[in-house]
């Protein structure tokens, strides 16, 4: 929903503390997500995702969620299906290019940046999207790469301590 | 002009230390040349002659053409086409790359074809929307966009492997430049998003038309301010206006183009509006030339190709030097040899 996507980006910082929380949740409870299995859990996740951002940000599900860069606009919403916006295509009054009826997505983002603790992030280089990703849950996949993540550097710190070489 | 250790002119220059490829226009400007670009329009025609003729109006003007990519969504032959027809006669190319056409497997094909023929220059471009274009039915891809197609350019250049990771035999030694438009919205971000493109791997930038040079000179301050200047050479886009009334309506049908009511009002004031279109981009370039943070202008005057000679004349940017081109020193001869060894 268009308005309710405009809102969103306009309460960024909030979404932002929300989004937190919901991440923190997630990671406490992964020990419990990895019990019960991450592909079984991936539809039920998946579509609660769907259902939650597809109503605050028009979410496409492409499965590797960048709102937190794009400050809260999901860049899945540009026709130019751009990751690193705006274009130069943008019109005098921050229109689309491709839809002149609807704000571009990257000049709402910017905006939403502006607003958030982390706007900076903002400037990170997007990688391209990886296709084989869609419409699987960004979710889950931010607790498998955190905890991998966690594990790698705490391997790191205990091989540190016995001044052990990495393998 | 040519370079002193240059092998045989038109051939690709040996590789200087420090540079990304062995072209003539990274050379200018590393060697601090304000240089002339200009872009050509590829025809509507399967006829090679229509490219020659093309490029041969810029003989001796422009240090480098831009072939390019389907502009404005319009269907033409393709730029790596034009790239090869051009390059086998010893033109310095900017192969232009947009996204909106091709995916990332097709693209990085094109990045080694073009550096296999002598591209020694890439503009990464997302490309216009197909709504603006001949085929607006037309499918758009954009599988990548400028910033992870200049970064996945670089890779291949630097780390010498496809995005995959997968290795190449040889990198292209491409110098690679992306477009930036100072004069759309949001205007405070646009120094950053060029930072961004820097960060992805733009060594060069050729903007954007340029008809307000207050926005431009508050760009390219806050562009210094983010100690930009030294890690990217601009080159500003110019162009001649036909009339006032093509003026308007380029200003409302083609995407990013800003183009300020005083310029307008010029123009509708002239008795001779094409003449007045061209003196007035004449006075642009030699302002745009004074300013700090600025190595050279992109002449894109479409429809007025032959025009460019003359800008560039009136304008004095060449500062008495003729830039390499294939009859600059036996007119017609090397250009005949070089068809007759296509043949």
């Amino acid at each position: 929903m268009y308005w309710l996507r405009k809102w969103s980006v306009r309460h960024a910082r909030l979404l932002e503390v929300t989004y937190e929380v919901v991440e923190r949740s997630l990671l406490v409870a992964a020990p419990l997500l990895n019990r019960l299995g991450h592909e079984r859990l991936e539809k039920p996740v998946a579509a609660v995702e769907k259902v939650v951002k597809g109503a605050l940000f028009d979410c496409q599900m492409c499965g590797q969620c960048v709102l937190s860069s794009t400050g809260m606009s999901c860049p899945m919403n540009c026709p130019k299906s751009i990751r690193n916006g705006p274009c130069g295509g943008v019109r005098a009054d921050g229109y689309c290019e491709v839809k002149p009826e609807m704000h571009c997505v990257w000049v709402e983002g910017w905006a939403g940046a502006a607003r958030m603790k982390n706007g900076k992030a903002f400037s990170i280089v997007q990688l391209p999207v990886d296709h084989r990703l869609q419409g699987r849950s960004s979710w889950l996949r931010v607790v498998r790469e955190k905890v991998a993540e966690a594990e790698a550097q705490a391997s790191t710190k205990r091989h540190g301590e016995t001044g052990a070489q990495r393998p | 002009m040519t370079f002193e250790d240059e092998p045989v002119p038109g051939y690709p220059l040996p590789m200087r230390p420090g540079h990304s490829s062995p072209g003539r226009l990274e050379r200018m400007l590393r060697a601090g040349y304000f240089v002339v670009t200009s872009e050509l329009a590829p025809p509507d025609s399967a006829d090679p002659a229509a490219v020659y003729e093309r490029a041969a109006v810029f003989d001796g003007y422009v240090d480098a053409i831009n072939a390019t990519d389907g502009s404005g969504a319009h269907c033409h032959m393709g730029s790596l086409a034009v790239c090869a027809l051009l390059t086998r006669l010893g033109y310095a190319l900017i192969q232009q790359i947009s996204c909106r056409d091709k995916n990332r497997i097709a693209i990085q094909g094109d990045i080694l074809g073009g550096a296999a023929m002598g591209v020694c220059n890439l503009l990464c471009l997302s490309g216009d929307g197909v709504q603006t274009g001949d085929h607006p039915e037309a499918k758009p891809v954009f599988d990548l966009d400028c910033m992870s197609l200049l970064e996945i350019a670089r890779t291949m250049r630097d780390q010498s492997t496809f995005q995959s990771g997968r290795k190449l035999d040889d990198p292209p030694r491409v110098f690679l430049g992306a477009a930036a438009n100072p004069f759309v919205e949001p205007f405070d971000w646009r120094p950053q998003r060029l930072a961004k493109k820097i960060v992805a791997g733009a060594q060069f930038i050729q903007t954007q038309y340029c008809y307000d040079l207050t926005r431009l000179r508050q760009y390219l301050s806050d562009v210094r301010e983010l100690g930009l200047q030294d890690k990217v050479f601009m080159i500003v886009g110019v162009g001649p206006l036909a009339s006032a009334r093509s003026a308007e309506w380029i200003r409302s049908n083609v995407p990013g183009v800003h183009i300020p009511d005083s310029i307008i009002d010029r123009l509708r004031g002239a008795d001779n509006q094409k003449r007045e279109g061209l003196q007035l981009c004449v006075e642009l370039i030699q302002e745009i030339r004074e300013m700090d943070g600025v190595n050279g202008v992109h002449i894109m005057a479409y429809r007025q190709e032959h025009a460019v000679p003359e800008i560039v004349t009136r304008a004095g940017i060449l500062q008495g030097r003729t830039p390499w081109h294939p009859r600059a020193y036996d007119g017609d001869a090397t250009v005949q040899q070089h068809m007759e060894n296509i043949q």
